[in-house]
């Protein structure tokens, strides 16, 4: 053969280089590929990545007092809040021209309301003052700032300068210091008064009891996901059905049914008062407390440990666990350093399943948490729905994610996500 | 080259001796006996019993092999001696003590599964320590052995992979290599070789048959293929349907079948049924069924009168006249088929109605080639032709 052949690209039939016509025989396959999958993936878009980008927005978007205070924040921008002096006229007069149009508008509650998120009492102050500035006029009513003063002494305070200054920014780190109990103070961030943090210690609760849910799940589901693994088909067909059981009944139905369960005049202290093992006067409180979210969750999130756990424990063949115990293992020895160790994708899959949905869940903690066993999510539903403090939602829940992230590439070095087997 | 393993010049003169190897070696005194099965049964149900009435002793150093169709209990009784099934009824003995309570993990007796049942989180050099780990042998020390071990198979190389980066061949040696690397005196293997192409197969069989005479263990081997069986072992036992139908040396079940499941099951295999005319010692006169007399040696039949079927092996037909056993009985045969195997020809005939009946022969250069349609006369020395049970 000739060294031009050797070396040279190899040529396809009809002259083209092979590594070209073959690309252009792939591509043809993967836009017909893709064709297939357009529609689905235009769905996922829409309806999973771009909420969470939306949110992810949201929680540094801060255009509200740009767009509302246009020509006062430039005009701030001249202000220092540590010269302890109220701003210049000037200042007042742009407030006063930017309220005139927000009123029209009927914006300007709006950006109290958001304003107020930051510091309490602002929102009545640009409502109340919104009525009056409707009666200026621009053009004779000057000078402002004392007219601004007068009408409410709040429009002197440093704060309230400094409020709208801090958050005159297009964005804003404020929603993350506030979900981690900090604030925007004079020098940057510093931490909220101790009466005001409550953030940090959800969060650490939200982790700490996933964390023991997930155990406690762990410890309940691999004997009986051994138990349905070993049992003879049809045997483990008519348990699973026990397990999936709770699947079919509403999550409201079972929350509600650990309440009968564990209230203070529940079937538990009752039956334990009945049978004298504790006095009447001093029955347990198993309910609106850690304990009770705890109990519940893990009965509620079983099925999703058992299932992974069941599905890996039934690939391990039993002639492993012969070969040990032929090759002189115990018992518990074949079991520890054979069975175990190819159950752990099970696990680790369950685990996984178990702890995101904990950290997410709020329903259950909401109906027996009490104020103890309430999860951060309860407050993120808080901000949605009573507050309305989406920006802080967002900034809690980007946390989440993060969290949930961070633990996943943990999860991957330590374990290997490759020895995860969902189903 | 190997230190580790005690290699037993003896075994052979352990061994009994075995021209009457038909006989059960139930005698629980034979004190050369090393394994031994006393009337062993075995139910899983309740209701059948798979293995029935088992009588098997063998020697240390002995290569037994169970051989038998599938589900003929094979399985059942190597479980039942490695203590994962537990005897319905019996006493199985190890060592002259017995081993009915003592559990798997106590017996030190070494397995290779079918499927090798490698421990696939662990790599090939964890698996083969996996053994000594749990009888608590020093690091370095179970260095060695592993490694020696691993040379013995010849993969050196391979004990930081895992299972799943190799062959099935490979994995088969591993598998061995892990039995044999604590040294147990016994070692049983499942259809060792049934996942592995024919070639492999091959190759293996020699290598675990001289491994294990260099090594001088015991070995009980299960497999239903027939060639393994004879190549491989010392004694095979037949099994069917629970019971060992014959135990013998392989020669002696391939020449001297005791009855037609075993005439039938071993090698190839002519049968002509018809009923005992006479018994004169030691041959005896069948008529067959469409009237013609043959020559047969008598085995499972005692009067005249009884139903029988003779046995004949291929190669031991014979249809050159010039090559015919003076006074045999010939019959008459036609050619269906003649078919060229290269170092045989194979012919099939059409023998008392039956045309299912095939004649080997050697292709020699003086040797005839027969044509389809040809009528032949065929014989055989009336101890070729058994006769057997009905
Ligand atoms: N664990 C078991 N439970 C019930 N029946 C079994 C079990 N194992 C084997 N059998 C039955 O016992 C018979 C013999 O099986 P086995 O010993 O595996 O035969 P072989 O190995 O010769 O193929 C078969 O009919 C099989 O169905
Ligand atoms: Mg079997």
């Amino acid at each position: 053969m000739s060294d031009i052949t050797d070396t040279g690209p190899v040529i396809a039939a009809d002259g083209t280089p092979l590594k070209r016509s073959l690309a252009r025989a792939l591509r043809r396959q993967k836009i017909r590929a893709l064709m297939l999958i357009a529609p689905l993936l235009l769905f996922v878009l829409l309806t999973f990545i771009m909420p969470i980008g939306d949110m992810l927005f949201r929680s540094v978007e801060n255009n509200i007092v740009m767009d509302t205070l246009p020509k006062t924040v430039v005009a701030l921008q001249d202000w220092d809040p540590d010269s302890g002096e109220p701003p210049s006229e000037a200042v007042y007069a742009a407030l006063a021209a930017d309220l005139k149009v927000a009123v029209e508008a009927k914006r300007h509650t709006r950006l109290g309301t958001r304003l107020n998120y930051e510091l309490t009492g602002i929102s009545s102050l640009f409502r109340k003052s919104g009525r009056q500035i409707k009666k200026w006029d621009l053009a004779q009513d000057a000078p402002f700032k004392a007219k601004f003063i007068d009408m409410n002494d709040g429009w002197a305070k440093i704060a309230v300068w400094r409020t709208i200054k801090t958050y005159s920014p297009k964005y804003t780190n404020g929603y993350f210091l506030n979900s981690i109990d900090m604030q925007k103070g004079t020098d940057g961030a510093e931490a909220r008064p101790e009466n005001q943090q409550i953030y940090i210690t959800l969060f650490k609760r939200t982790m700490f009891m996933s964390m023991v849910i997930t155990i406690s799940c762990i410890i309940l589901a691999y004997p009986v996901a051994w138990i349905l693994a070993n049992l003879p088909a049809r045997t483990s067909n008519m348990l699973m059905i026990l397990v999936l059981l709770p699947f079919w009944t509403s999550l409201l139905v079972r929350t509600s049914a650990w309440k009968v369960m564990l209230q203070q005049q529940g079937v538990i202290n009752e039956t334990l008062v009945w049978l004298g093992l504790v006095a009447d006067d001093a029955r347990l409180v198993m309910i609106n407390n850690q304990f009770g979210t705890i109990v519940a969750m893990t009965h509620i999130l079983l099925p999703f440990m058992i299932l992974p756990m069941y599905s890996v424990m039934q690939t391990i063949q039993p002639t492993y666990l012969r070969a040990a115990k032929s090759l002189g293992a115990t018992n518990w020895t074949a079991f520890w350093r054979v069975y175990f160790p190819q159950s752990i994708p099970g696990i680790g899959a369950g685990s996984i399943l178990v702890f995101i949905l904990s950290i997410g869940y709020y329903i259950t903690p909401e109906l027996v948490g009490g104020t103890k066993g309430v999860f951060i999510s309860n407050r993120i539903a808080f901000h949605i729905s009573s507050s309305l403090n989406w920006g802080l939602a967002a900034a809690l829940g980007a946390i989440l994610l993060a969290v949930v992230l961070v633990l996943y590439w943990a999860y991957d070095k330590i374990v290997g996500i490759d020895n995860v087997k969902l189903g | 080259m190997l230190g580790m393993f005690t290699s037993s010049d003896k075994r052979r003169a352990n061994l009994p001796d075995f021209t009457n190897g038909e006989t059960l070696l139930a005698d629980g005194a034979n004190s050369a006996a090393f394994v031994e099965f006393e009337r062993v049964q075995k139910s899983y149900d309740g209701e059948n019993l798979v293995v029935k009435d088992l009588n098997l002793s063998m020697p240390k150093g002995e290569f037994l092999t169970m051989l038998g169709p599938s589900g003929s209990g094979k399985t059942t009784c190597l479980m039942m001696l490695a203590g994962f099934e537990t005897a319905t009824h019996g006493d199985i003995r190890l060592g002259g003590t017995s081993i009915n309570n003592i559990p798997p993990h106590k017996r030190g007796i070494g397995m290779v599964f079918q499927n090798y049942a490698l421990f696939p989180h662990m790599t090939i050099a964890e698996n083969l320590s996996f053994p000594l780990e749990v009888r608590k042998i020093g690091k370095s020390d179970r260095e060695k052995k592993v490694m020696r071990a691993l040379d013995m198979v010849e993969m050196g190389a391979f004990g930081g992979r895992r299972p799943s980066q190799l062959s099935g061949g490979q994995q088969q040696r591993i598998a061995l290599a892990r039995a044999l690397v604590f040294e147990p005196e016994l070692v049983l293997m499942d259809e060792p070789l049934g996942a592995l192409d024919k070639q492999l197969r091959e190759k293996m069989q020699f290598e675990i048959t001289h491994l294990s005479h260099r090594l001088g263990i015991t070995v009980v081997y299960v497999t239903h293929d027939q060639t393994e069986a004879l190549t491989m072992s010392d004694r095979v036992a037949v099994f069917e349907d629970g019971r060992i139908q014959q135990l013998a040396p392989p020669d002696k079940l391939y020449e001297e079948p005791q009855n037609s499941f075993v005439a039938q099951f071993i090698g190839e295999n002519n049968t002509l049924e018809g009923t005992v005319k006479e018994i004169k010692g030691e041959t005896c006169l069948v008529q067959l069924d469409n009237g013609d007399l043959i020559d047969a040696k008598p085995i499972n039949v005692s009067q005249a009168g009884e139903r029988t079927r003779v046995s004949i092996r291929p190669e031991r037909v014979e249809y050159n006249k010039d090559r015919m056993p003076e006074g045999a009985h010939t019959l008459k045969a036609e050619v269906m088929e003649f078919i060229y195997m290269g170092d045989i020809f194979r012919t099939r005939l059409k023998v008392a109605g039956k045309d299912d009946f095939f004649v080997k022969t050697r292709n020699a250069p003086d040797q005839v080639r027969l044509k389809p349609g040809q009528q032949i006369e065929i014989g055989w020395l009336a101890e070729d032709c058994r006769a057997l049970d009905a």
